[in-house]
């Protein structure tokens, strides 16, 4: 999550499943330059993957037509775009203002002692990794805490327990 | 206090689903619409004096005015639904509970400013906002509303989701371009302005989300009915985040020009807890904070705000009650602009990072008076010395506390030294 200089290879051919090559064929007419496609494109790749390879990076390129140091360059340059693989759950907690007032702190604590990993780590199992982020835009019921996607609104400890119960 | 007519559906169950919408009178002004030419579109919106809601408060109707006649290029709407300035959070739920208002919205637009591609630019965290969005914009296609032929009339449009992946800079409308066009987001030095030159080359008008889904209540009733709520300069109505130390955080659609101290009361409940009040952020981190005593005849429009030397922003409202340590404050606010700077002004990459290594050798007791007045300094010599306005979005704010919280980073730095005295 905090590297974003190196990418990792993983040995294998990349390719879009059926769905996805369909979608990109569908937003392609959507966009007057090739080139456009890129963000939409890596957002298929993690979606289909749940992560970003080397390989990944040089298949896009390829299909849009572009130098892979463009996708480089934005794939290394959006937070959001994972570069290696993430624990199975993958929370990120809120830091900014509004949250930070109404307690974010004692999440993130409490998740540190709970799964053992801080802010940038993924544990050993695979099961979690944990990501402080900005403003997720839900500050009217902060503390916000997102798991792969999903908001979670005026989170408490108790109700953070529950949840990880939940997250197998 | 509360009024509805952007939320209007917000309540309804369902009311993002077309078959719920369309009996409740969504894309109803689309037949008004297209008896009036482009020009008396853009008059009517002018004349409501609708001002744009993703901070800065320019005049919509103005704004399209700018665009150069024939050029022979095609003209782009991009939306900006990135809303990720921290304390913001409003044009999520016109997403959620009321796309087809927003999409309405967009055809309204497209069709005053000779639009046939809108991009609706939304931040990647926005997972669960983007699919109902999509849902809509399909509904909208199957019923003949987006397509070839709008509502059976002789104009086409077509309108794609474009999603972001965690870029706050990407909300500067210049940076978003870039970022639909597939490069980092890196504001562009402006003239030439968007309206002229913006997405691809072409001439772009890029509008705020709720100034959007403003404009079919404009069409369907009339500017004389936008501006019977709000004030002369400031007319209509705002979708108001309100968070931090109150009882009853939330967002709400408000005229503009209420008392700020009463909304506080009166619609979030008051401060929590029975704590007396700090400070307001009125509107948005990045605007400059109001003491208690200050906030006495603040209002909540663009005037006032100007008046008291700070700024409407987007609307959203923070309070902070006494516990609030400034100085840890400050250092959450530096920290998140520093963060997504986006590195090329030497002056806002470096600087911010500069103001924060000062900041956290205040809070670590380590500072010295030097310190403080280095930071207000950096204030001065950061803003308006770059592309775009990410820098002063943080030093503005920055430098309010510093001039009226004072004795709270003094009192830090005095502690240092009684610290230093002792260990010596
Ligand atoms: C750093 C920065 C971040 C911004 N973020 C947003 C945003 O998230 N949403 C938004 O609508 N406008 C944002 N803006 C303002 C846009 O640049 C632009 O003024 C606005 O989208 C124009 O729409 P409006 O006239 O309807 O307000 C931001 C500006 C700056 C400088
Ligand atoms: S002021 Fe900061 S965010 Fe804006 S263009 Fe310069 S470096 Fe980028
Ligand atoms: S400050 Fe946490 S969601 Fe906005």
């Amino acid at each position: 999550m905090s590297d974003r200089s190196q990418l990792i290879s993983t040995g294998k051919p990349f390719q879009y499943d059926q769905e996805r090559d369909a979608e990109f064929e569908r937003l392609i007419k959507r966009y007057p330059t090739r080139e456009s496609m890129i963000l939409p494109s890596l957002w298929l790749i993690q979606e289909q993957e749940g992560w970003i390879s080397q390989e990944a990076i040089a298949y896009v390129a390829d299909r849009i037509g572009t130098f892979a140091s463009k996708v480089y360059e934005a794939v290394t340059f959006y937070t959001m775009y994972q570069l290696h693989p993430m624990g199975r759950h993958h929370i990120c907690v809120c830091r900014t203002l509004s949250c930070w007032l109404r307690g974010k702190q004692e999440i993130i604590d409490y998740l540190k002692d709970e799964i053992g990993i801080i802010p940038g780590q993924i544990d050993e199992d695979g099961r979690f990794s944990l990501e402080e982020v900005e403003c997720l835009g839900h500050c009217g019921t902060a503390p916000v805490v997102q798991v792969n996607g999903e908001f979670h609104e005026d989170m408490n400890v108790d109700k953070l327990k529950a949840l990880l119960a939940t997250l197998k | 206090m509360e009024v509805k007519i952007l939320s209007a559906k917000f309540d309804i169950k369902d009311a993002n689903k077309i078959a719920v919408a369309k009996p409740l009178g969504a894309y109803a002004t689309l037949d008004k619409l297209f008896a009036m030419k482009p020009e008396e579109v853009i008059e009517e919106v002018k004349k409501s004096g609708l001002r744009g809601r993703g901070g800065a408060g320019f005049p919509a109707g103005v704004k399209w005015g700018f665009l150069p006649k024939n050029t022979g290029k095609p003209i782009y709407l991009t939306v900006n639904s990135d809303e990720s300035e921290p304390a913001t959070f409003k044009d999520r739920y016109i997403l959620v509970r009321d796309p087809h208002m927003l999409i309405e919205g967009i055809i309204i637009c497209s069709y005053a400013i000779g639009c046939h591609d809108t991009y609706i630019y939304i931040r990647g965290e926005y997972t669960t906002q983007v699919k109902v969005l999509q849902a809509a914009i399909d509904e909208a296609y199957a019923e003949g509303y987006l397509g070839d032929s709008v509502a059976g009339h002789d104009f086409k449009l077509d309108v794609t989701v474009h999603r972001g992946a965690g870029a706050y800079i990407c909300g500067e409308e210049t940076a978003l371009l870039e970022s639909i066009e597939g490069k980092k987001g890196q504001p562009r030095s402006k003239p030439p302005f968007p309206a002229v030159a913006g997405l691809y080359g072409c001439p772009t008008i890029i509008n705020n989300v709720q100034s959007i889904a403003s404009l079919p209540f404009i069409i369907e009733k009339g500017a004389d009915a936008y501006k019977v709520y709000g004030t002369q300069k400031s007319p209509g109505t705002h979708l108001f985040g309100i968070s931090g130390h109150v009882e009853k955080p939330g967002m709400y659609e408000l005229p503009l020009g209420l008392p700020i101290l009463e909304v506080i009361d009166k619609v979030a409940g008051g401060v929590w807890k029975g704590r007396k009040l700090k400070g307001i952020i009125p509107g948005g981190s990045s605007t400059p904070v109001l003491l208690p005593d200050e906030a006495k005849d603040v209002t909540l429009d663009y005037e006032s705000m100007a008046a008291h030397k700070t700024m409407f922003g987007s609307g959203g409202i923070v309070v902070l009650d006494e516990t609030v340590d400034i100085v840890q404050l400050v250092k959450n606010l530096i920290d998140f602009y520093h963060h997504e700077s986006c590195g090329q002004c030497t002056p806002c990459r470096e600087g911010l990072g500069w103001m924060l290594k000062i900041i956290k050798k205040i809070l670590r007791r380590e500072g010295s008076m030097d310190d403080v007045n280095l930071l207000r300094e950096l204030c001065d010599n950061i803003e308006m010395k770059t592309v775009c306005v990410l820098s002063a979005a943080c030093t503005m704010p920055v430098r309010s506390y510093l001039d009226k919280f004072r004795h709270e980073f003094e009192a830090y730095v005095q502690n240092a030294s009684s610290v230093q005295a002792k260990q010596e």
